[in-house]
Parts: C-alpha cells; sequence; structure tokens
C-alpha cells in the first residue's frame, strides 16, 4: 500500500513537472511549426474515422432509447434537445476525448518510450537539443486545435445521427425536432462542451508523453507503460471531466 | 570546419597539470533507490589528452561518462566541462555544453526512423542555418573520417550491420565538431576485426579532429590503441589511475585479478 500510494504521488508529481517544463517551454523556434502540423495530420486526420463513427452512433442510439423511454411519459418531443445537450455538453467532447485520446496517446507512450528505452532521447540531449520543445511541446500544442476540433465533428454528427434515426425509426417531423432543439440548447452549451475538450486534449498528450518518457525496463516496460497509459487516459478523462463539469457550471451557469 | 591537428601521440602524455582541464570530476558519489553505484571518483581530462575508464559490469563505468554529459546528476561531488560547473545546471543550460562535446552511445541510439544521412545531418539542421546541399556535403564528409561512404546515405539503421551502426553514431557526434568525445562502450559487441578498426578510428580521431576523449570500456585492447591514462574502477572507486603502464604495474590485487580476468577474454 505504501509503495502504491508513492508510485501514485511520484506519477502525479512527474506529470505536474512535465506540464511546468511545456508551459515554459512554449515559444518554440520557427522550424518546429511543421511538427505542429505533421502531428495534426497524426492525431486528427488519422482519427476522424473513429471520432465521427463513434459520435454518430452514440448520437442514433441516444436518441432511440431517449424516444422509446420518454414516449411513456408522453415527452418524445423534447428527445431533440435532450440529445442534443447530452452529446454537446458530455458526450461528445469526453468520447472523443477517451477514444482519440486512448489511440493517440498510446501511440506517444510506445513511441517516445521506445526512444527512451533504445537511447534516442539521451541521444537528442547529447546533440543539444531541447527534447521538451521537440517532442512534447509540439504534440500539446496539436491537441490543443486536434481535440476541439473533433468534437465540435462529433457534436455535429452526433445531433444530425439522433434527428436522422427519429425520423426513420419515429417517424418524427425533422423540422418540429429541429425547431424544438435550437430553441432549447443555447450556444453557452456547445462551448462548454468545446471548452473542455481543450483540457481533455492537454491532458492526454501529457499522460501519453510523461508515460512514455520514464518507460522503464525495456520492451516489456514498453508494454506495461502503452497499456498504462490507456487505462491512465480513460481515468484521467473521466474524473476530469468532473471537475471541469463542476468548475463550468459555478463560473458559467 | 574546424580540423584541429595534433601531433601523434609517442610517446604517451604524462598524468595533466591542473591547469587545461576539460574535465574535472571531485569526489563525485552517485546513488540509485539506495544503491550507491560511484563512492567517491576524482579524475580530470586535459586537452589533448584520452582517458580509459574501465572495470567490470555493473562498476559504474557508464554512470560515470553521463555524469560528464550531464545526463544524470551526481548525489555529491562536483563536476566541471570547460571550466563551468555542470552537476548543479539546469537541462537547458547544459544544451550550449553539450554542443561542444560528442557522445558515442554503446548501442550507437541513431534515431530508428531517419536515414544515416538524416541521422548525421541531425545536429547541423538543429543548430545551423546550412542549406540542403551543403549538409550533404558535411554529412558524407563525416562518413568518409569514419570510413563509410556516400552509399550509405539512404539507409536506414535497421539495414546496417553492427560495426557501421557505430561507425554513423561516431560520425553524427563528429558532426557536432566537438572539443570533447565520450564513447560508451566503443568496441562492445563488435567481432574482433570490427573492435580493431574502431580503436583505429578513435585513435586516428584523436590525431586530428577531436583530440580530447573520455573512453569507457572494458577491452583492454583497446585501451592499448587508445589511452594516454587509464583508471580502473572497481566497487564505485577508481582502484587505479596513470598511464597503461602504471595501471598494469599495479601491485593492488583487484587490478591484477580485473586485468588478469581482461586478459582472458582478450582475443
Amino acid at each position: 500500500m505504501d509503495t502504491y500510494l508513492r508510485r501514485t504521488a511520484m506519477w502525479y508529481g512527474g506529470v505536474g513537472l512535465l506540464t511546468a517544463q511545456v508551459l515554459r517551454s512554449l515559444a518554440l523556434p520557427p522550424k518546429y511549426f511543421r511538427l505542429i502540423i505533421l502531428e495534426i495530420e497524426v492525431m486528427g486526420v488519422r482519427s476522424l474515422g473513429v471520432a465521427l463513427t463513434a459520435a454518430v452512433f452514440t448520437g442514433m442510439v441516444f436518441a432511440l432509447q431517449s424516444a422509446v423511454n420518454m414516449a411513456r411519459f408522453g415527452a418524445e418531443n423534447y428527445v431533440g434537445p435532450l440529445a442534443a445537450l447530452a452529446i454537446l455538453r458530455e458526450l461528445g467532447p469526453v468520447l472523443t476525448a477517451i477514444l482519440v485520446g486512448g489511440k493517440v496517446a498510446s501511440g506517444i507512450t510506445a513511441e517516445l518510450g521506445s526512444m527512451m528505452v533504445t537511447e534516442q532521447i539521451d541521444a537528442l540531449r547529447t546533440l543539444g537539443v531541447n527534447f521538451i520543445k521537440r517532442l512534447i511541446v509540439p504534440r500539446v500544442l496539436a491537441a490543443l486545435l486536434v481535440f476541439p476540433l473533433l468534437t465540435v465533428l462529433a457534436d455535429v454528427l452526433g445531433v444530425l445521427g439522433g434527428m436522422v434515426i427519429m425520423f426513420v425509426e419515429r417517424g418524427a417531423d425533422m423540422w418540429a425536432y429541429w425547431n424544438t432543439t435550437t430553441y432549447w440548447v443555447v450556444p453557452r452549451d456547445f462551448l462548454m462542451g468545446v471548452g473542455k475538450s481543450f483540457f481533455f486534449g492537454a491532458i492526454v498528450t501529457l499522460i501519453g508523453c510523461y508515460n512514455g518518457l520514464s518507460t522503464t525496463g525495456g520492451t516489456e516496460g514498453l508494454g506495461r507503460a502503452t497499456t498504462a497509459t490507456v487505462v491512465h487516459v480513460t481515468m484521467g478523462v473521466i474524473i476530469s471531466d468532473f471537475f471541469l463539469t463542476k468548475l463550468m457550471l459555478m463560473i458559467f451557469w | 570546419m574546424r580540423l584541429r591537428a595534433r601531433a601523434r601521440r609517442e610517446p604517451r602524455r604524462p598524468a595533466p597539470a591542473d591547469g587545461g582541464l576539460v574535465v574535472e570530476v571531485d569526489d563525485v558519489r552517485k546513488r540509485f533507490d539506495g544503491n550507491e553505484v560511484l563512492r567517491g571518483v576524482s579524475f580530470g581530462v586535459a586537452r589533448g589528452e584520452t582517458l580509459v575508464i574501465m572495470g567490470g559490469s555493473g562498476s559504474g563505468k557508464t554512470v560515470t561518462l553521463r555524469l560528464v554529459a550531464g545526463l544524470i546528476r551526481p548525489s555529491s561531488g562536483t563536476i566541471r566541462v570547460f571550466g563551468r560547473r555542470i552537476d548543479d545546471l539546469g537541462e537547458e543550460h547544459l544544451l550550449p555544453i553539450r554542443r561542444r562535446m560528442g557522445y558515442v552511445f554503446q548501442g550507437a541510439a541513431l534515431f530508428d526512423s531517419l536515414s544515416v544521412l538524416e541521422n548525421v545531418a541531425y545536429p547541423l539542421r538543429e543548430h545551423t542555418s546550412l542549406g540542403g546541399v551543403e549538409i550533404r556535403e558535411r554529412v558524407v564528409h563525416f562518413l568518409s573520417l569514419v570510413g563509410l561512404g556516400p552509399e550509405v546515405l539512404d539507409l536506414l539503421p535497421a539495414e546496417l550491420s553492427g560495426g557501421m551502426r557505430k561507425r554513423v553514431g561516431i560520425a553524427r557526434a563528429l558532426a557536432q565538431e566537438p572539443r570533447l568525445l565520450l564513447f560508451d562502450e566503443p568496441t562492445a559487441g563488435l567481432d574482433p576485426t570490427n573492435a580493431r578498426l574502431v580503436g583505429e578510428l578513435i585513435e586516428r580521431l584523436g590525431e586530428g579532429i577531436c583530440d580530447t576523449a573520455v573512453v569507457v570500456t572494458h577491452d583492454l585492447e583497446l585501451a592499448k590503441t587508445v589511452a594516454d591514462r587509464v583508471a580502473i574502477l572497481i566497487d564505485g572507486r577508481f582502484a587505479a589511475l596513470g598511464t597503461l603502464a602504471t595501471v598494469l604495474g599495479s601491485e593492488d590485487p583487484a587490478v591484477q585479478a580485473f586485468l588478469a580476468g581482461e586478459a582472458r577474454v582478450t582475443p
């Protein structure tokens, strides 16, 4: 128990120190901007399929379940705003962060961990290269752009998925559905979700980078670190979501 | 390009006076999780000198080299490189000092997704504003210094033999035009022919390209080829430090046992 607590404290401390190092190293030389573009492609473009497929089906299943159950109370007309609020405020940002984050962060851990165990990061340091600026900051900056953009797309497709399934399965009037949704849903609902996705992007990337940089124990350790990253990202997103929601409700509600 | 000529080292240079020390290590200790690997190591490396640190596996040779490069911090003691104390410097302040060093890793530590050209060109792209053609010319030059031709430029590290990887690692270190070269087990894992070639290469580098080096090895033949002075690291302390003749003549039983063991395994 003592060892577990010590390891946990060291992990949180390590992620905190890495965050501080990243904040100190945010000013990048112009030649590193191409690295940000590359990371946007790796994180964003290659994750579009996963994020958008999950968003469409989540929107559809949420609308379908809500319709069936709310019909029992005669409240089927409110499925539109209910589904939209759930998607914009929670499901869009959280599911995107967990799915894309797990994929992106485990990839980062595998890459950086492999560089650690083969001394490539030490090689960078001996070449006088600031590895935080070269390897970590471009990924964090890319994530700050990619996660909100993916969340916006997931929001749109999730809401549309719900609307389409209501039309196809429940014979809902599309215009009525849309009007009810836009009457009850306000820009703040959308902005809260997108705002959270900035934090999720940073959390996911920092966890992936930290676990990669702290990899020890050769290829076996690399496997352990990659698996741990998926768990840490999932837990990190879910737990931080609660605190971010609480904070945002206090500030903006 | 800075190529500093140096007279051939014969006879071997005596122990340096304190004045021109490139590396000064004073009473350095290093602990990992309660395990003390270095227990008060002190030495200096003068400009123009090659110091070979020998010792068995786990004796702390690589730890010593990593301390000199500032890759890890000592638990106590002081380290000066190029006259500047580095044991209390942060990573950002160490970078300009490291740019004046070249570090050759035991496993070469080449960037596995980059070609040989890109590996050797890496420090040039990072720290200079040279154009592509000029960088390529310099890479070809550095590769020629380590006995490799332009046919390897587009190969990936995975396509190279162990000896070639070491040579590319040395070429990458040379691309920084270092004033101090640090070699970590440069002949480990190589067949006798390649080990001899790498030893001769290090000796040649000392004659005209970078004349100050610290070489960590357990290979006595390499020490005989390149060393101005030799240190024997046993149980985290230097059991012997001096010219090769002095160390070979040491009456310390631990040193004798180590050297006898090396003599048995050296072909």
